[in-house]
């Protein structure tokens, strides 16, 4: 091999080493880290939490399991008469204070760093619907519904005889997870997002962006998000939202900026061009009408 | 006068069948109706489950349909919460408190007869639903508007319903209130209570706290949809988020009403046969109280993503990571308890420790969820349907087992097969951990919940997880039939005491408990209770 293939191989692999962190996978056991700096602070406060509780579970665990080996009637174990100890009750109430002060501050820190949506530089409106979701373009007339993609539209009825391991994109299976229009967003860009619905309350969730947030009718909630790579990351609506809950994914196509800006110039001539189009028609019937 | 007080003294007097289990007040027979109820509602709720776990066996549809999956995971939850867990515990208070704090039988004796009987109208009454045009009600327990005002004809029966299940909890609560403190004999002091009498009391007070709330929460919802209120409908002026605000403040004291007791059953059970009285019992009075009052003000972390302020999400994320602090001193003086003493496994001492090993699983990942930024990962996936089944069912099921094991030769007079609860606890233990272990993993990798199909990646824990819920379902065939064997008097005799190491006045007479016990009141020897710190 020579050396470039080497890295050529490399770069494949770490390619889709990124790639496989990004949608959940087979005996996967974990969250993702995500794939923004938020999402990586959620995954690291995550891991915090999960180690302090292990560490406490191996404790407490073990001294109930020596306990169980040690003291037992039938190894001769003789009660002790001891009902309290102060101390002790003292200790094992402080420790516990500390603990939580410790994840409590990065927890707030994070929070506080979630919070803020200010200086975005692009805003999404993101609308629930039964069962689909609409994204408007903020300042553009860019605005589509996104759904479930029909190979997995057909192959979920009860009993269609499909396999969902035949829904595949590339090589990656997305059966629910898949949707005729993607949500494009460019990478390295704070996109705020305002969030809100139409019927019931649904749930905006892309695991790897490292939060969800309801969509709620009747209120406008806000979030935001910077994505370092580009990619495709896959979500599902999170909040129970009727018989088809299951069935409105959501999926994000992170780009480069620059062909986000082409991309969106693109699609908001065309979306002008068919409003004008759809005018003209419009004012002749009426004319028609007025002769 | 004197023939008059020797008919009331003549405790063989027998009622006829329906007399007895329809028309009777007395303390035991409801308990007993109250417990057999649970079982039933148990195994109608499993079948439920079943269904779920049947249809995610494997990704794509194949049995149900998804309204019908939602009915499921609806009724499910109403019949475990409400028709399950919560009357077992009354079952338990009834049957066994007055024989812990030496009561001749309830305060209230002929309310009791009717608390119990509302709620087989109430679940008729919402099982019916699933027959109706338009099904059952299928927007999930929490009944959250406006998916809930979607439902068809079914709404109204099912608030009704809910309205009775209230009704019935909160006499069923004053009940208790009003045994505890005015039944108790000459010298059992408040602090000299047995711990599961003292969770009882203070579940009590939630009951009667929040379960009005409830009341309050699905009328307006009824008026929403039937009267043109606009209480949630945003369009008319209301707000949708106002009811979650609302639904919590009942239902998260309604979690604390459903462990709490659970509690104190684990609290009588260790000491027993550790054989060494409970460590830090006034400890363990305190932290109970503190959770009790902690539960009132943490309902918002059950709706970290509807979109508080900061400063919200902050002040609901530290008063709920504090709940830690109490329980842990709990789960710190149950291992004590069992430090230095002289212990014996029986089948009611496994379900204990299997109890506090898994509930602390399920306090570990609560403890987890609490996190507001991890929360907003957690939220809704798989990872909460694993933490809140670890706390009711390895949690307050669990208890319910120990303390049905524990008491059921004190209930039926016979022992029960050691062999047949050993392997019940192992069976239930195995298949309980195969069944909720893996949707941990399942809500980290990014499976929402309520969702009756999934994708590819799903599928192996999913699968593990029905093989799981069906294996823990058919072990409980066998503790029914320990059950029914009991009740029925197959068995070696028990004795009064039951168990080498029981403490307190449940002990003290005859098994099974005659039907009258201490008509007069028991004389307390503080050796006979099953705590130490209480004689200074
Ligand atoms: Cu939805």
């Amino acid at each position: 091999m020579t050396p470039r293939r080497v890295l050529a191989a490399l770069a494949i692999l770490a390619l889709t080493a990124v790639q496989a962190q990004a949608n959940p996978e087979p005996w996967q056991l974990n969250m993702s880290p995500g794939v923004t700096e938020t999402s990586r602070m959620v995954y690291d406060i995550h891991m915090l939490i999960l180690w302090i509780c292990v560490v406490i579970g191996v404790l407490v665990f073990g001294a109930m399991g020596y306990a169980i080996l040690k003291f037992r009637k039938s190894k001769g174990a003789v009660p002790a008469k001891w009902s309290h100890n102060t101390t002790a009750e003292i200790i094992w109430t402080v420790i516990p204070v500390l603990i939580l002060v410790g994840m409590a501050w990065p927890a707030t820190n994070t929070l506080i760093h979630m919070a803020d949506t200010d200086d975005a530089e692009l805003t999404v409106k993101i609308t629930g619907y039964q069962w689909l979701w609409r994204y408007e373009y903020v300042g553009t007339d860019v605005n589509f519904v996104s759904k479930l993609d029909r190979d997995s539209d057909r192959t979920r009825m009860l009993g269609s005889g499909l396999n969902p391991a035949d829904v595949r994109t590339g090589d990656q299976n997305t059966y629910l997870l898949n949707v005729d229009n993607p949500l494009v967003l460019p990478t390295g860009t704070k996109v705020r997002f305002v969030i809100t619905a139409n019927d019931v309350i649904h749930a905006w969730w892309v695991p790897v962006l490292g939060w969800k947030q309801d969509a709620i009718p009747g209120f406008i909630n806000e979030a935001w998000t910077r994505i370092d790579t580009p990619g495709t990351y896959r979500g599902q609506c999170a909040e129970l939202c009727g018989k088809d809950h299951g069935f409105m994914p959501i999926v994000v196509e992170a780009v480069p900026r620059e062909q986000f800006d082409a991309w969106l110039a693109q699609k908001d001539a065309e979306a002008k061009a068919a409003a004008t189009a759809a005018n003209v028609p419009a004012t002749g019937d009426a004319l028609a009408v007025v002769q | 006068m004197a023939t008059h007080a020797a008919h009331h003294d003549d405790h063989d007097h027998k009622p006829g069948f329906v007399d007895r289990w329809f028309f009777g007040t007395n303390h035991k027979d409801i308990g007993t109706l109250y417990l057999l109820f649970s079982l039933l509602m148990f195994f109608i709720g499993g079948s439920m489950a079943l269904i779920i776990r049947a249809e995610l066996f494997i990704p794509g549809m194949q049995i149900v349909n998804p309204e019908f999956f939602n009915q499921m995971t609806t009724v499910h939850a109403l019949v475990m919460i409400f028709g399950a867990v919560m009357p077992a515990f009354v079952g338990l208070g009834n049957w066994m408190i007055p024989l812990m704090i030496g009561a001749p039988d309830m305060a209230l004796p002929r309310m009791n007869n009717w608390s119990f009987w509302i709620l087989p109208f109430a679940f008729l009454m919402l099982l019916s639903t699933l027959f109706m045009d338009g099904g059952g009600p299928a927007g999930g327990w929490t009944l959250y508007p406006p998916l809930s005002l979607q439902g068809g004809n079914s709404m109204p029966f099912v608030i009704f319903a809910i309205h009775m299940m209230g009704i019935s909890s909160i006499m069923g609560a004053i009940n208790i209130i009003a045994t505890i403190l005015n039944l108790r004999a000459p010298g059992m002091d408040l602090l000299k209570m047995p711990v599961f009498v003292w969770t009882w009391l203070i579940t009590a007070f939630l009951l009667i706290a929040v379960m009005p709330v409830l009341a309050g929460a699905v009328t307006m919802l009824l008026t929403d949809k039937f009267f043109l209120t606009s209480f949630f409908n945003a369009a008319g002026g209301g707000d949708p988020v106002m009811y979650q605000h609302i639904f919590w403040f009942f239902g998260h004291p309604e979690v604390y009403i459903m462990i709490l007791p659970a509690f104190g059953v684990v609290s009588e059970i260790i000491p027993t046969f550790a054989r060494k009285p409970l460590f830090g019992y006034q400890a363990m009075v305190y932290a109970t109280a503190s959770i009790a009052f902690l539960s009132f003000i943490v309902w918002a972390h059950h709706m970290f993503t509807v979109g508080m302020p900061l400063g919200g999400e902050l002040f609901f994320m530290y008063a709920t990571m504090l709940i830690a602090i109490p329980t842990g001193v709990k789960v710190f003086n149950w291992v004590s308890t069992m430090w230095k003493g002289s212990m014996t496994f029986e089948t009611p001492m496994l379900f204990a420790l299997g109890f506090v090993v898994m509930f602390t699983i399920g306090g570990f990942s609560g403890l987890m969820l609490a996190i507001v930024p991890a929360d907003f990962q957690y939220h809704d996936t798989y990872f909460v349907v694993a933490h809140f089944h670890y706390v009711l069912v390895t949690g307050a099921v669990f208890s319910i087992m120990a303390a049905a094991y524990y008491w059921l030769p004190k209930w039926t007079g016979v022992m029960y097969s050691e062999t047949l609860g050993k392997w019940h606890f192992w069976l239930s233990t195995f298949f309980v951990n195969l069944l909720f272990f893996p949707q941990h993993f399942l809500g980290l990798a990014g499976m929402p919940r309520r969702i009756p199909d999934y994708n590819i990646a799903f599928s192996d824990f999913n699968m593990w997880s029905s093989i799981g819920g069906f294996g823990f379902g058919l072990s409980q065939l066998l503790f029914a039939w320990i059950v029914i064997k009991s009740a029925r008097g197959h068995g070696p005799r028990a004795t009064a005491q039951v168990w080498e190491g029981a403490k307190g006045l449940e002990w003290t007479v005859p098994s099974p408990a005659p039907h009258h016990t201490f008509t007069t009141p028991p004389v307390i020897d503080d050796r006979v209770l099953a705590h130490g710190d209480v004689t200074h």
